[in-house]
């Protein structure tokens, strides 16, 4: 694919999102043009908007950074949602129980929910690694083991009559943005977003300017070259798992640490299996990952506030119909930039995918 | 247990088990043309909706269940066009189509019915009289609902199709090695597809049992039953009876699990048994479940 066509396609797939969706939206007797305007106006017109906005954005750009990590090496990390969860879930235990002062207790929550998303995603790497199980199922089966280990420790650790656990000190909480930038007041907007966006550089970084970077890099692009070239591919695969896993993990301190300050059920939403749309949309690339999850933030707090006209769930539809059509997009472009090429010049075999 | 237990048991294992084992047959003829289908969920989904539209608008069960499968065939259709015609990444689409589902049926819900939960009340397919079957404790009256009757008979018809059928022959070739379905002058697409269409109908079917069970549609009533679904194949090894029996296995950890509820057994955790099984199963440990070789790779007669 050209340069031109990478930017292209993804806009071409949500260009057609959103003309589907004005026919959802003319369907049930509305204006498409006066809810799209509502809906760009209420999550990008006003400072709180902003920052709900920037709020529903930080766990989509967690998920996108992991799932793209993990694509760039070749694997479908279909368990950001579990990932996250446990994530969350590890770093609201450490905030509650550990009786550790301020300087020290925020740290390590922190780093509990990165270490708790990098195990969960590391079997699914050890498991391709060393037995050649697909990831995907894996990452699947893993996201429902997730929730139904956290329904049964939620039996004797959440709240009477809840489903959350008890609240977190004030000596782990993540600062609001609103501290720095008033502008935003009232949002739950939260420092998690500015970790993201360190973590999205570092990541840029990591792919493209260190070594291990460039092996996973290879290692997605074509696995025999990889292994001739010396890389250990089992041992890169645990490694791409386990940081995107962690990725993932830390994508829940938003909710956990910077909002609710307490982990509650269910509290991922679907934001780990955005992801997915999210790494798509961005191409992979952790400034394509940082916009596109900027957009689909947008889209989430957006169909709230469109939800007196229109039913909240059109914004599911877009996300759901922008993956099917840029991966419709992304398959035509490909097939559209080989048959220009002149002639077929020994074409490599991609057959590598099989499970 | 008492025998009247017993069988209560066994009745709300089959009870559980045959949208899994419907689905799970659907998904074996699909994957086995090469076709990934994990969108099964959204299948199951639509369908279920659409079986609750059906009986709401036309005022018939059978009508409604007709319903039901055309809106399978149709949502495996989208994930055929994609796919096959389109060659593009089949994981991703199932995830797309799923996503989709619980979209497009909670707005349809919201709009048509107002509620973001669930449907008014819509009558289940009626029962058949089996004589003196029905007159079997706790199994009789399940035995005498059609969709039970319907599943005892398409997952044998299902496993039949695919080996013993020229059709099925065609069709696993071509999710072994398509080039060479094509070097016979088969439709590589023509066959995908109508593997895809086939498991679209046979999730059609199961999703109008989870909505004739109901008599209405609740929001997400899928609840991952198209992902256990999905792993029941892989414990049965891509084989229509084999995933049939994964899923009775499924059924009665879960019927085991709702009989449990309660006690102090950690029945929360049975939840995760299908899964977990079903991890082992990949990793080799319970035989070893070895997918069609050219599963999820989009055919390209150009070679490549």
């Amino acid at each position: 694919m050209t340069q031109r066509s990478q930017v292209l396609a993804p806009l071409a797939a949500v260009a057609l999102a959103l003309l589907a969706g004005a026919v959802l939206i003319a369907a049930v007797g509305q204006s498409p043009l006066e809810v799209y305007g509502l809906l760009v106006q209420q999550a990008l017109g006003t400072g709180y908007g902003v920052g709900q906005t920037l709020f529903k954005c930080t766990p989509l750009l967690f998920a996108g950074l992991s799932v793209a990590l993990a694509f760039r090496a070749g694997l479908f990390n279909v368990g950001a949602e579990g990932q996250m969860y446990l994530g969350g879930f590890a770093a609201a235990m450490v905030g509650a129980y550990v009786p550790l002062p301020m300087p020290l207790l925020l740290p390590l929550a922190i780093l509990a929910a990165a270490l708790a998303g990098a195990l969960w995603a590391a079997l699914a790497g050890v498991l391709k690694a060393r037995f050649g199980a697909h990831e995907v199922i894996n990452t699947i089966m893993l996201n429902f083991i997730a929730y139904a280990l956290v329904a049964w420790w939620g039996r004797s650790l959440f709240m009477p009559a809840t489903v959350r656990t008890r609240g977190i000190p004030g000596a782990a909480h993540i600062a609001r943005l609103e501290v720095l930038l008033p502008w935003l007041r009232g949002s739950p907007a939260n420092f998690s977003l500015v970790l993201g966006l360190v973590l999205a550089c570092a990541l840029g970084v990591f792919l493209f300017r260190t070594r291990a970077g460039y092996e996973l890099r290879v290692l997605g692009l074509n696995p025999g070259a990889a292994e001739y070239a010396g890389v250990r591919i089992g041992r890169a695969q645990v490694l791409a798992f386990a940081l995107s896993g962690a990725l993932a993990g830390l994508g829940g301190t938003s909710f956990v640490l910077g909002y609710k300050h307490w982990f509650e059920q269910d509290f991922t939403a679907g934001a780990g299996f955005m992801g997915i749309a999210v790494a798509l949309i961005g191409r992979n690339h952790p400034l394509g990952v940082c916009l596109s999850a900027l957009f689909f933030g947008m889209l989430a707090y957006g169909g709230l506030v469109v939800n007196q006209r229109v039913p909240a769930d059109l914004v599911n539809v877009l996300r759901a119909l922008v993956i099917l059509f840029a991966i419709s997009a992304y398959a035509l472009f490909e097939r559209a930039a080989r048959s220009a090429r002149p002639k077929p010049a020994a074409a490599a075999p991609a057959s590598e995918a099989s499970a | 247990m008492s025998a009247l237990g017993v069988l209560l048991f066994i009745a709300a294992t089959l009870r559980i088990t045959v949208p899994y084992a419907l689905a799970a047959a659907g998904a074996s003829l699909g994957e086995r043309g090469g076709v990934v289908c994990l969108g099964l969920e959204g299948f199951m989904l639509n369908s279920a909706l659409a079986y609750v539209l059906g009986a709401w608008y036309l005022h018939d069960p059978w009508l409604a269940l007709a319903c039901a499968v055309l809106a399978g065939l149709a949502t495996a259709g989208l994930h055929a066009l994609v796919t096959v015609a389109f060659r593009a990444d089949q994981i991703t689409s199932g995830i797309g189509i799923n996503l989709l589902a619980a979209g497009l049926t909670r707005f349809v819900l919201v709009t048509v019915f107002h509620s973001s939960s669930n449907s008014p009340r819509v009558p289940g397919l009626p029962e058949l009289p089996l004589g003196p079957i029905s007159d079997i404790p706790a199994l009789g009256p399940l035995l005498e609902t059609p969709l039970v009757l319907i599943a005892i008979v398409l997952v044998p018809a299902a496993a039949w199709l695919v080996f013993r059928t020229p059709f099925g022959l065609r069709l696993r070739a071509t999710g072994e090695l398509p080039a060479a379905s094509a070097a016979l002058g088969l439709s590589v697409g023509g066959l995908r597809t109508a593997g895809v269409l086939l498991c679209g109908a046979l999730a059609g079917l199961a999703g109008a049992w989870l909505a004739s069970e109901q008599h209405c549609f609740t929001d997400g009533m899928t609840g991952g039953r198209g992902y256990i679904a999905i792993a029941a194949m892989i414990v049965g090894k891509w084989h229509p009876a084999g995933a049939a029996a994964a899923c009775l296995l499924f059924g009665a950890t879960e019927a085991a699990q709702i009989a449990l509820q309660g006690s102090s057994f950690p029945s929360a955790l049975l939840q995760a048994l299908p899964y977990a099984v079903t991890m082992l199963a990949l990793a080799g440990f319970i035989g070893r479940a070895t997918p069609p070789r050219a599963l999820g790779t989009p055919y390209d007669p150009e070679g490549a």
